[in-house]
């Protein structure tokens, strides 16, 4: 196990390595902005623009760039510590700002992740033990409905329905409330419409996913020898039936809250909450190379660590599993 | 004499599908006495897993239409609730089934998947429910059961695991076990093993066997009844003895016909049973082997033969249009070799007469 361990953080670190020289050509290497122009602000002089370019290093050779950048994000052969790059825009080092954000993402993925579990999983399992019912058909429906609708869509309809300043029904804070709440219930409650938003779309997926695994775990042949044993429908169906059909579930819910932690930057923006979608978002927009490299790298980074968890976590989950 | 332990009655098992009606047993009648074998042979699609789970009330759903009688030890179970069907089901009839791998859940302990079969039915404590199991696993051959109790299915080999499984089923000492092909997923040499293990705690238990199978060899160790189902129907049944030794009923000809024999030569070529088993949901008119039968008159299309006993042996039941003289005859011929293309005409169109 341990010696598992070991090796896949050897690949971790390999992966994020892939991942920063990709991030590093795609908006390098190939021909976009020049950086130093969009640095300089409006109808720069050329005296200025060169100087930043001197600045910054732009006219290095790109090899010299991308390990200037590696020494920025390793503290092994780091000159002035670990700041993941000065932000082209605010020339604040990008670190700092990243892990600012950070609660707020968390705080969101976190309470969506509760919201979506409590809600898809057991619909899930009352539309697979009442398959072709009235109620599995509404509800699949209705997850369908969930599943095709963007955040961006059903968020601003949200927002129209219910924001306390601007919604038909003033129920919930909407846009900006997160910030501009100080205490942890207050942030808490600005939160409540963007966890509904996010959730909905995950709640719909989990719950036709695990209505899916539901069925096809009550067909097997163990299911048939726990009913052959005299077991109450009740127990054939949760102790035998979900205990299997849920397991896949935890890769599902590892890779997507490795994604989210990188990110919800559908919802982060529309709701306005300053978190690290928002921050990419606000990047991309800017060409802000070094904060669009850092955030890609944090994504990177959750994504390949929930993935190690998961596949750890199994050996604990499914007994037929070892390293 | 005393009721039979088990008896089943003209049952019936029909599937509404979206293809048509499944008639998956279509009016099948036998019993089962205590302490007695019965095997139920025939090849896949016949029937015969249906007709016990159906004595199970396995097959219970809303497209399943059941008539007929099921009675157990003189209780009606095809009417009973499904909770007092619970109470039968693992404690009274048992069952144990044809892949042990996929029939024993992967996430569980085999151990604990033992107690939760005693814990359903008998009020003991856990500590109690788990040296019953031990006892239980140690009982069906399985070394160091208390060790082995706490291994997971996948741990066991294939033999280990129907060990485990009639462990499970003979843990509440039950009045019938129904094994469900309980041999045809193992090796060879397990197979034996597997039947001698039944056959000993049956008699140790005085447990009930109805034993399911394709395969003649298995009920020729085993059974003391057989019935041999086609189609959804019981075609021929007897007595071990007289279905291995004189059978009447083309179908089980070419089933004995196409088992290896260690006695015979050894360039006796097997003979398979031209065909396919038909369709449940459309059967051929008339005696529904007909289309496969090498013994087929024009008549045999029409008219519908019923089981009935033969002269002279009240026990020995066939359906089968052919005059018993003529199969009497039939039989010798195959017995000295000749195949069904060369039967003679004039025996076979003295049965069709």
């Amino acid at each position: 196990m341990a010696a598992y361990i070991v090796r896949r953080l050897v690949w971790v670190i390999f992966l994020l390595f892939v991942v920063t020289l990709v991030t590093f050509i795609v908006f390098t290497v190939l021909p976009a902005a020049d950086p130093a122009v969009l640095r300089a602000g409006r109808q720069p002089s050329p005296e200025l623009v060169a100087a930043i370019r001197k600045q910054f290093g732009l006219d290095d050779p790109k090899i010299v760039q991308f390990i200037r950048y590696i020494g920025q994000i390793l503290p092994v052969f780091g000159h002035d510590g670990v700041n993941f790059g000065y932000s082209y825009q605010s020339n604040q080092a990008v670190l700092p700002q990243i892990l600012n954000r950070m609660p707020a993402t968390i705080f969101l993925t976190g309470g969506a992740v509760v919201v979506w579990l409590s809600v898809g999983l057991p619909i899930g399992m009352i539309s697979a033990v009442k398959t072709g019912s009235w109620l599995d058909r509404l509800t699949m429906g209705v997850a369908l409905v969930f599943i095709s609708a963007p955040v961006y869509f059903f968020g601003l309809v949200a927002l129209f329905l219910f924001d306390d300043s601007i919604g038909k029904f003033k129920l919930l804070p909407g846009s900006g409330a997160y910030q501009d709440a100080h205490t942890i219930f207050g942030k808490a409650e600005a939160l409540i419409m963007p966890w509904i938003v996010l959730a909905a779309s995950f709640a719909a997926i989990y719950a036709r996913f695990l209505r899916g695994n539901l069925i096809d775990t009550l067909q097997e042949d163990y299911i048939r020898t726990a009913r052959a044993k005299g077991l109450s429908e009740r127990k054939v169906i949760f102790k035998h039936g979900v205990r299997s059909a849920i397991t896949p579930i935890v890769t599902l819910l590892g890779l997507d809250i490795g994604i989210l932690l990188g990110g919800a930057i559908l919802t982060e923006t529309v709701f306005n909450i300053q978190g690290i979608g928002r921050f990419a978002y606000e990047a991309i927009v800017r060409f802000d190379l070094p904060v669009i490299q850092g955030t890609v790298l944090f994504g990177a980074f959750f994504i390949v660590i929930m993935n190690l968890i998961v596949d750890i976590l199994y050996a604990f989950i499914d007994p037929r599993v070892r390293y | 004499m005393a009721a039979p332990l088990l008896e089943v009655e003209n049952l019936q098992v029909h599937f509404e599908t979206e293809d048509g009606l499944v008639k998956a047993v279509d009016g099948i009648s036998y019993t089962v006495d205590r302490g007695e074998t019965l095997g139920i042979v025939g090849e896949s699609g016949s029937g015969k897993s249906v007709s016990s789970l159906t004595v199970m009330g396995l097959t219970r759903s809303r497209n399943a239409r059941i008539s007929g009688a099921v009675r157990f030890n003189g209780k009606d179970l095809l009417g009973a609730s499904d909770d007092d069907l619970r109470k039968v089901r693992g404690n009274e009839i048992a069952m144990i089934f044809q892949d042990p791998l996929s029939s024993l859940h992967p996430f569980y302990k085999v151990g604990s998947q033992i107690v939760e079969a005693i814990q359903t039915h008998k009020d003991v404590s856990k500590a109690q429910a788990y040296d019953r199991a031990v006892e239980m696993l140690g009982l069906v051959g399985i070394p160091e059961p208390r060790r082995r109790a706490d291994s997971y299915p996948h741990e066991f080999s294939g033999g280990m695991r129907q060990r485990a499984m009639i462990a499970m089923a003979l843990a509440n000492d039950p009045k019938l076990l129904i094994a469900d092909e309980p041999t045809t997923a193992l090796d060879v040499t397990v197979q034996a093993q597997i039947l001698e293990l039944i056959e000993r705690l049956q008699s140790e238990f005085d447990t009930a066997v109805v034993v399911i199978t394709h395969d003649l060899g298995v009920v020729a160790e085993m059974a003391d009844e057989i019935a041999v189902m086609y189609a959804g129907r019981i075609v021929e049944q007897g007595n071990a003895d007289t279905i291995f030794n004189g059978p009447e009923h083309p179908y089980t000809w070419g089933l004995l016909s196409s088992i290896p024999r260690m006695d015979a030569a050894r360039d006796e070529e097997l003979v398979p049973i031209p065909g396919r088993p038909p369709s449940l949901i459309n059967l051929p008119g008339g005696c529904s082997f007909h289309p496969r039968c090498p013994y087929v008159r024009d008549a045999h299309k029409r008219v519908d033969p019923v089981l009935e006993p033969i002269d002279g042996n009240p026990d020995h039941r066939v359906a089968c249009l052919l005059d018993s003289g003529a199969r009497k005859k039939l039989w010798e011929e195959l017995q000295a070799g000749v195949t069904p293309q060369a039967a003679r005409q004039d025996v076979i169109e003295e049965g069709a007469a």
